[in-house]
């Protein structure tokens, strides 16, 4: 077993059990607990992005994600201030349960034909050789600078869209300030 | 050069992706349903790298420049929507919610 594959196994199982600790009961209760195991989630992530020579979306993994989304995040669940009684479990009902039975049916499912789908996919030489530069500022910016320029330029009206919209719904109704 | 097959990653970005699902669909409070979306989206960000790594080809890493754009974007959204709940129904469970008009 090579030392890439033992981080590998370290990164997968820990985001794995990071996120289910966000959604299962007993540790998600608490949002504040919830965020600390997102947290934890997108830094097993950002180094399985290292491993996958995506350098430059590592960076911006840890500096959006871990960075400004979790403090978004735990500003927000420290600004409302929730009192024990809101804290609020999973309330278990039936339609829940087959739900959830679905989505579990689903993913196994998912899994296999995708395991099917990509049989060749793991074969020796199928994966692409890279040079060093793969993943950095060059080759990213390029591609995003040409192939996806109308995506790109478009992406920055949603993120004003998105301020204007958030100041609007945060705002208080007697025009005071949010 | 690449120990960990390609398709290891793609059933981790599943893994992920159905986690975040349940978490969305059973879960009450408002945020950890929005933690719960942050998931589905960085395990669909994992599967796009791991096929960009495949091909060698850095679009795909473009492709989650932009999801990470728009997954800022739905938090910021997301959560002055909580803020706005919590000042209507003093809690942002999700089943107290019952109605949009404000």
């Amino acid at each position: 077993m090579s030392a890439e594959m033992v981080v590998f196994w370290i990164l997968a199982v820990a985001s794995v059990l990071g996120a289910v600790a966000v959604i299962l009961p007993p540790f998600g209760r608490n949002p504040l607990h919830a965020a600390i195991a997102l947290l934890a989630t997108f830094t097993c992530v950002a180094g399985l992005m290292v491993l996958l020579s995506a350098h430059l979306v590592a960076v911006l993994q840890v500096l959006v994600y871990a960075g400004a989304v979790m403090v978004l995040f735990t500003f927000i669940i420290m600004l409302l201030n929730l009192r024990k009684e809101d804290l609020v479990g999973t309330r278990i009902t039936a339609w829940k349960v087959v739900g959830v039975a679905a989505m579990i049916a689903l993913s196994i499912k998912m899994g296999v034909l995708l395991s099917a789908g990509l049989n060749g996919f793991d074969t020796a030489g199928a994966v692409a050789t890279v040079s060093s530069d793969f993943g950095g500022i060059r080759s990213v910016g390029k591609a995003l600078l040409t192939i996806y320029l109308v995506p790109f330029e478009a992406t920055s009206l949603l993120l004003l869209v998105a301020i204007v919209g958030a100041l609007v719904v945060a705002r208080r109704k007697d025009g005071g300030a949010a | 050069m690449m120990d960990v097959p390609v398709s290891w990653y793609v059933i981790l970005a599943v893994a992920l992706f159905g986690i975040g699902t349940v978490g969305v669909f059973t879960r009450r409070n408002l945020l950890v349903v929005l933690m719960s979306l942050e998931i589905m989206l960085n395990g669909v960000n994992l599967a796009l790298l791991a096929f960009a790594r495949h091909h060698g080809d850095a679009q795909g890493q473009a492709a989650v420049f932009i999801v990470m754009a728009v997954a800022a974007a739905e938090v910021a959204v997301g959560l002055a929507l909580a803020i706005a709940l919590f000042r209507r129904n003093g809690s942002v469970d999700l089943d107290r919610a019952t109605r949009m008009k404000g």
